[in-house]
């Protein structure tokens, strides 16, 4: 019997899309999606709180068999001018990876750039 | 109200608290598993205390429940802080009971319990945020800073306007590189430290005393 090939899904998440969705909503999205091996790129990242909360509910998720945890990268946030901090304009997190820990993995991060690889093949079963 | 009830109330220092900022504050020791923030908590506590924290070992997540002491009087001449002290078990976004076994030779019941509880902790911790004033944010000046668990500890913080001062630890490792975590986090004091050896602790402690004695609004999160 032929082995099953199975791809990684790789998907791009607009701006749109996550605007729609509450911060519990998208938070629910995100964990469902990588849990089913999935890989995303937001294109308007998690704020602060959305990614404690996101490692929180990461860790009540992980089962030690199936699911080990999330692998995340993003920028930081977009810098806000002289008058949008004067009327309290909230700066914006940026463009953000996030993926399955068992098939993406950080390799390096700094201001200008994300290095990630991804590891086919490798499950935590 | 008489000036007398007042000061018996505890209005009076809390008053005073509020005009020349913070003597008495809840710290936390936060960072990723393996940066030293036990080791750091022991240091700190010997050196004023004589007292410890808890266990340190190579293997993460050796600190799987948070642990605090109170009332720890450090000074720096002139002036003090008092502080109750919260070592808070190591943040992660992924945990994988194997990487105990295959790598810290750990069995598998021992693995997947360490794993099961080190999940606990990083809930814990977080749950800490809420509660805290400032946090030492221990770092591995081995290591590449830009981890998300850094940046979102940062961000966290920053969104509570709580201050935030960073332990640039294993300084006397030979690859350590404390200019590469100052660049990185410009906007933070980074205080270059060996909490294994105890080097320039003196200078954490005297940044400690200024950085977090100083008036600020918290912020709810």
């Amino acid at each position: 019997m032929a082995k099953k090939e199975k791809g990684i899904s790789f998907n791009l998440i607009s701006r749109q899309k996550l605007n729609d969705l509450s911060s519990s909503e998208k938070l629910k999205y995100i964990l469902k999606e990588v849990r089913q091996g999935r890989i995303l790129v937001l294109e308007h990242g998690l704020t602060p709180t959305e990614q404690t909360s996101l490692i929180e509910n990461t860790m009540k998720e992980i089962d030690h068999d199936t699911f080990i945890g999330i692998e995340m990268g993003g920028y930081g946030e977009e810098k806000t001018g002289f008058f949008q901090r004067v009327f309290g304009v909230i700066k914006k997190p940026r463009m953000t990876v996030i993926g399955p820990a068992h098939l993406l993995k950080m390799i390096h991060k700094d201001n200008d750039k994300i290095e990630t690889t991804i590891i086919p093949g490798r499950g935590v079963n | 109200m008489g000036i007398f009830s007042i000061f018996k109330r505890g209005k009076f220092s809390s008053i005073i608290q509020k005009i020349f900022g913070k003597k008495h504050a809840k710290i936390g020791i936060y960072g990723p598993p393996n940066v030293g923030k036990t080791t750091l908590a022991n240091r700190i506590l010997r050196e004023w205390t004589g007292d410890i924290m808890g266990s340190v070992s190579d293997i993460p997540h050796e600190t799987r429940r948070a642990k605090w002491k109170t009332n720890i009087k450090i000074d720096n001449g002139g002036s003090s802080l008092v502080m109750d002290l919260v070592d808070t078990p190591g943040i992660a976004t992924k945990i994988d009971f194997k990487e105990f076994m295959n790598t810290y030779g750990l069995n598998k019941e021992e693995s997947r319990m360490r794993a099961k509880e080190a999940t606990e902790g990083v809930i814990e911790s977080i749950r800490w945020l809420e509660d805290i004033d400032g946090v030492v944010l221990v770092m591995d000046s081995t290591k590449d800073p830009f981890t998300q668990v850094n940046v979102t500890i940062i961000g966290n913080l920053e969104a509570r306007n709580l201050p935030i001062l960073i332990a640039a630890n294993k300084i006397d490792a030979d690859e350590a590189s404390p200019a590469t975590l100052k660049s990185a986090f410009p906007q933070h004091p980074v205080v270059p430290i060996s909490a294994l050896t105890g080097y320039n602790t003196e200078d954490l402690y005297n940044t400690m005393v200024k950085h977090f004695g100083k008036k600020r609004n918290k912020k709810r999160g």
